[in-house]
């Protein structure tokens, strides 16, 4: 399986008080639990990310369930209110307990 | 014949959903309406406020792009009346959230409705709904 691969936009430089737009995309196929593999006719697992979640400095910004009808590849944008600099942590975690993560840090502009 | 509430309600939105679009409506069940009831917790829930952005027409079901937004949320929850599950996602807005408003992008198995929840701040409950056309379904094999 391709190696899952967490990708996130966000602003380098932020002042405090502005809204910035974060774009996240995880590389990872969402494997739904309905599909059957076409030569054997047996269900393929079901094996998805369920969570996802950005915190800034350990307070969340937005935290979102995931269920099987979330595409491939799962993408997400929201807003934020930067309230200064620091670091913005994303993570997501796999129906098999893998946490994937990734930190961008945004400077005072 | 006696009606519960939830039947009651379930007869509402089919009646409305029935005028908006000449479908065959809800000839397959998938439980949408138990799984709003218990984001709910069957408190009322006010008609508009919430908004679903996604094309009219969506080619390929496996990636719809669909946004949802509603001001003062603290979450929604986003709900499909045509996929073989109902549940799609719930967003949760946090201290630091900008708006209550986030894009991802879908499965879709057919021509359906979709429909969002959302919590406010102040605990009361809004909705809104959205029809989208599948061209191609999302559900594979």
């Amino acid at each position: 399986m391709a190696k899952i691969k967490p990708r996130v936009k966000v602003p380098r430089k932020a002042k405090a008080g502005d809204t910035i737009t974060i774009k996240t995309l995880i590389s990872h196929p969402m494997e739904t639990g309905l599909r059957k593999d076409k030569k054997t006719g047996d269900l393929i697992p079901r094996k998805i990310i369920n969570k996802f979640n950005a915190s800034f400095e350990g307070e969340e910004i937005i935290s979102v369930d995931l269920d099987p009808a979330i595409s491939a590849n799962p993408y997400f944008q929201f807003e934020m209110k930067v309230p200064g600099e620091g670091t913005i942590r994303f993570e997501w975690t796999d129906d098999d307990g893998s946490v994937y993560d990734i930190e961008k840090k945004i400077k005072a502009a | 014949m006696q009606l519960t509430r939830r039947q009651t309600m379930a007869l509402g939105t089919a009646a409305v959903a029935a005028a908006a679009l000449p479908l065959p409506a809800f000839a397959e069940e998938n439980g949408w309406e138990k799984v709003l009831a218990e984001f709910t917790g069957g408190a009322d829930v006010a008609e508009g406020g919430v908004d679903i952005g996604a094309p009219e027409i969506a080619e390929n079901g496996n990636t719809v792009p669909v946004e949802v937004a509603a001001e003062g949320a603290a979450a929604i929850i986003l709900v499909s009346t045509g996929n073989p599950r109902p549940e799609v996602a719930t967003f949760k807005f946090g201290k630091f959230a900008a708006g209550s408003s986030a894009s991802t992008r879908i499965r879709l198995a057919k021509t359906q409705e979709l429909i969002a929840v959302a919590k406010m701040a102040d605990g009361s409950f809004a909705k809104g709904s959205r029809t989208v056309k599948v061209t191609i379904g999302g559900c594979g094999g």
